[in-house]
């Protein structure tokens, strides 16, 4: 081999300040080759994307203009894909060539940080698969279906529109610049660019936020268990499963994943087909009967427990199973929806889409719906995991942009078929399983009389059709079953049934779904708990040292008591909430995710500055500002409003002027205990939302000052520090997008003919 | 029938990977690679060391 492949010409001009490692083909197709390349058009390729853009249009103006009975949900899934490819192909490109600017010839982390264990070339199509598992949870099938109170057009344009504009954006710009600073976390980069103060503000905020959504999606679960003997006895045995296939990957079969995963799937399967029939027997369903507060109670000692033990004895083999799980469910899904292809008769806009007073969430569409919809739009959380584990195993550059960007438009399909799933069902029922007891009264008798009285056009439910679906779905009740999990398991029912198995198998496909979304919210609250932890224990350990050492048991156990304590609290506040925790705390959950949006793109922001794109800094500032404006405004609602049902401090001075006047029932709450509970939570939520907000704009006012000094600077001529590890030069070559191109085969051709010993160990292909 | 295998198989194998089952794998490749002279780890001091690393820096899921 004497001879090296021909380079291409122009390779040695580029000025990057990266001495490639001589000996080996380039390590990055050349700029103007990939350049001729993009831009030439091909009729084909123009005949290709003309067609997504007509049927992506058709489906738009069917979903958006037509109206008539009812519509097709094939639409919504032709609407959001052709949107999807368009804003993959055109517009993450726009951010890719003016912000980005990858360069592949120069090393990631997982390049010049190797070590085998952390830090690992994965195939770009491998790493999109585990970037997609480790964001994609309970949030995009729960919140799509409560804000589907407003009819199904305001959500769906949220959910793909603000995808493509702000939640893939967001991911994509977090995941390129930890990537660039050897995969620091969000934090980190918060307190490096933006200064102590900045820095300080977003790590409590990050911690307050946390707390929060663990505490709202525990909540989500404990609706979906509470009176369900069946619900209750399935995802309790996923406990033992998981201990199960913890030993036996630690001590029979160590390594043996995909085996213990199905051997979990097959076992989870039985404990879901067994828990109907000991929920049919009467010790079963006496047993297993229990209490929403008795099951929160349980969630929290579970919870702490959880959080202490060894990972690699319900953790780690429950995230397998997770993981499992939430690939196949999304398959399924989707190929159910595409072949029963349901027909919706929910409105395009509701009777609650111009009111503040809706019986799921309270709140008018602007800004509440876009709280309501945060994961699958537009997801601060993911922040946390594009700054985490994906940015040390990215191969090559310009990969970040299938995985950070393309990843979140999958998560936006997953809303996307969550919402079908929950519209497909009759409106009546929708509306008696989310509106609170308070509401509904609790029986079919009075839940179906008060969805009648509603006026809702085209609804008229009968107490026989509720009973009727309970039996179906092998429930006692599914009145006032809210939280969104109950909803979107019996409109998978629904799908599923009519393409395997009839109405005989409608029980099973209900507690299949409750058994995942429990499954997914039961690790993202362990690991959630975890995380918390570690961060408390290292800010306590800025002041007492002692805590900083992770192995310390009381200091551990202390953090971790305290972290379960804060959210445990919420969660018992939401659970006993006479007004029906959902209703009032679910925006919360919303507003702290998206105020970490907020943080994160004020970050990138500050970033994309000190990179001097200021041209076309729109690109972040068009999100962080919509995030900020919709949060902010959602947040002054929650404190401010007089409306009670949206203010949480008009809320609570009504209920204490009602308790003063010596009233021993207001509103919803019947009984004085009940009227001191509303009074102790709403000023709670009240001054969690004014901590949230104060935290935010302090870090948005660091942020947009670190960008008008780095505008300064950069109109002196002066360049601004970055914090970007070193440019190291790449020794491997892999392509970019999910199959090469032309020029990318030929590359990878010359690669193939190193002889192995030259070449760098190549990352698992698939 | 072989090609329902092979795409059987390449399923299993991608889902393998989604979940890290060919960690070790990645392990022995990169120590072979980076030509260290000890020993690697085997396969059950790999994945012990692996969850006790978990232990110490967790890792979040989103929601």
């Amino acid at each position: 081999m004497g001879t090296m492949p021909e380079r291409g010409p122009s390779t040695a001009q580029v000025d990057d300040g990266i001495t490639p490692v001589p000996g080996l083909p380039p390590t990055a197709v050349d700029e103007a080759v990939r350049e001729a390349e993009e831009r030439k058009w091909t009729p084909a390729k123009i005949a290709l994307w003309v067609a997504i853009a007509l049927l992506g249009g058709v489906a738009w103006f069917m979903l958006a203009i037509v109206r008539g009975e009812t519509v097709n949900a094939i639409w919504f899934v032709f609407a959001s894909v052709c949107t999807y490819l368009i804003g993959y192909r055109f517009y993450s490109k726009v951010i890719e060539r003016y912000i980005t600017k990858p360069n592949d010839r120069r090393a990631t982390p997982a390049e010049y940080k190797a070590d085998g264990k952390d830090y690992v070339r994965t195939d770009r199509n491998v790493l999109f698969g585990h970037h997609f598992a480790a964001i994609a949870g309970a949030g995009p099938l729960v919140g799509p279906v409560i804000a589907a109170q407003m009819g199904y057009l305001p959500g769906t344009i949220w959910i793909i529109i603000g995808v493509v504009l702000a939640g893939a954006v967001q991911d994509y710009l977090v995941l390129f610049f930890s990537m660039r600073r050897g995969g620091r976390s969000l934090g980190q980069m918060a307190r490096e660019e933006l200064g102590v103060i900045g820095g300080t503000a977003a790590l409590i905020a990050t911690l307050l936020i946390m707390v929060i959504i663990v505490a709202i999606l525990a909540l989500v679960v404990v609706n979906a268990l509470g009176e369900s003997p069946w619900g209750v006895f399935s995802v309790g045995m996923t406990i033992p499963i998981a201990l199960f296939m913890g030993v036996y990957l630690r001590y029979l079969r160590p390594g043996k994943v995909m085996e213990v995963s199905l051997i979990g799937f097959v076992l989870l399967m039985a404990a879901i087909i067994g828990g109907g029939a000991v929920a049919g027997t009467e010790w079963g369903a006496a047993f297993f009967h229990l209490d929403k507060v008795t099951i929160a109670w349980g969630l929290i000692i579970y919870g702490f427990i959880a959080a202490i033990l060894p990972v690699w004895l319900l953790l780690a083999p429950r995230d397998y199973l997770s993981t499992f799980m939430k690939i196949g469910v999304i398959v399924m899904l989707a190929l159910a929806i595409i072949v029963v292809r349901p027909e919706i008769t929910v409105p395009a806009f509701s009777e609650f889409a111009s009111r503040d007073n809706g019986p799921v969430f309270s709140g008018a569409l602007f800004p509440f719906l876009f709280v309501t919809i945060a994961c699958g739009a537009l997801s601060g959380f993911h922040a946390l995991i594009s700054s985490g584990t994906t940015p040390k195993l990215i191969e090559k550059e310009r990969q970040t942009r299938l995985i950070g960007y393309g990843g979140m438009l999958m998560e936006s399909f997953v809303a996307i078929m969550a919402l079908v799933a929950a519209i497909s069902i009759d409106r009546g029922i929708y509306f008696a399983m989310n509106a609170p007891t308070a509401l509904t009264g609790g029986t079919v008798e009075t839940a179906a009389q008060w969805v009648n009285s509603l006026g809702l056009a085209g609804v008229n439910i009968t107490p026989d059709v509720l009973a009727q679906t309970a039996k179906d779905v092998g429930e006692q009740s599914i009145i006032s079953r809210s939280g969104g999990a109950p909803t979107l398991a019996v409109g998978l029912a629904h799908i599923m049934q009519q393409f395997i198995g009839g109405t005989a198998m409608m029980a099973f496909w209900y507690h299949f779904a409750i058994m995942f979304e429990a499954l997914f919210i039961l690790t993202a609250v362990d690991a959630g708990t975890r995380v918390a932890r570690f961060m408390l224990q290292d800010s306590i350990g800025n002041f007492v040292p002692k805590f900083k050492e992770h192995s310390w048991r009381p200091g551990a156990w202390l953090a971790t008591a305290v972290m379960v304590g804060a959210w445990g609290a919420v969660l018992l506040m939401g659970v006993t909430d006479p007004l029906g925790g959902i209703n009032t705390l679910f925006p919360l959950l919303g507003i702290a995710n998206q105020l970490l949006a907020a943080i994160a793109l004020s970050v990138c922001l500050a970033i994309a500055a000190k990179k001097g794109s200021f041209k076309f800094l729109w690109i972040v500032a068009l999100p962080m500002a919509f995030a900020a404006v919709v949060t902010i405004t959602a947040s002054y609602q929650k404190i401010f409003s007089s409306t009670p049902a949206v203010g949480y401090f008009a809320n609570n001075a009504a209920f204490s002027k009602a308790l003063a006047e010596g009233k021993t029932s207001f509103g919803t709450a019947k009984t004085v205990p009940a009227m001191e509970a509303v009074i102790r939570n709403t000023a709670i939520q009240g001054w969690l939302s004014v901590i949230f907000v104060v935290l935010s704009i302090i870090v948005i006012t660091t942020a947009l000052l670190a960008t008008y000094k780095a505008f300064r600077n950069a109109k002196a001529g002066l360049a601004s520090t970055s914090n970007e590890d070193p440019a190291l030069p790449s020794r491997v070559f892999a392509p970019a997008g999910p199959a090469p191109t032309a020029s990318e085969r030929e590359l990878m051709t010359q690669w193939d003919q190193l002889p192995a010993d030259r070449r760098a160990e190549k990352a698992g292909h698939h | 029938m072989n090609a329902i295998v092979a795409g059987f198989r390449g399923f299993a194998r991608y889902m393998g990977g989604v979940m890290g089952a060919d960690a070790y794998a990645k392990y022995l490749a990169h120590h072979a690679e980076a030509g260290h002279g000890s020993q690697p780890m085997t396969e059950r001091e790999f994945w012990r060391d692996q969850t006790d690393r978990q232990d110490a820096n967790p890792q979040g899921r989103c929601c």
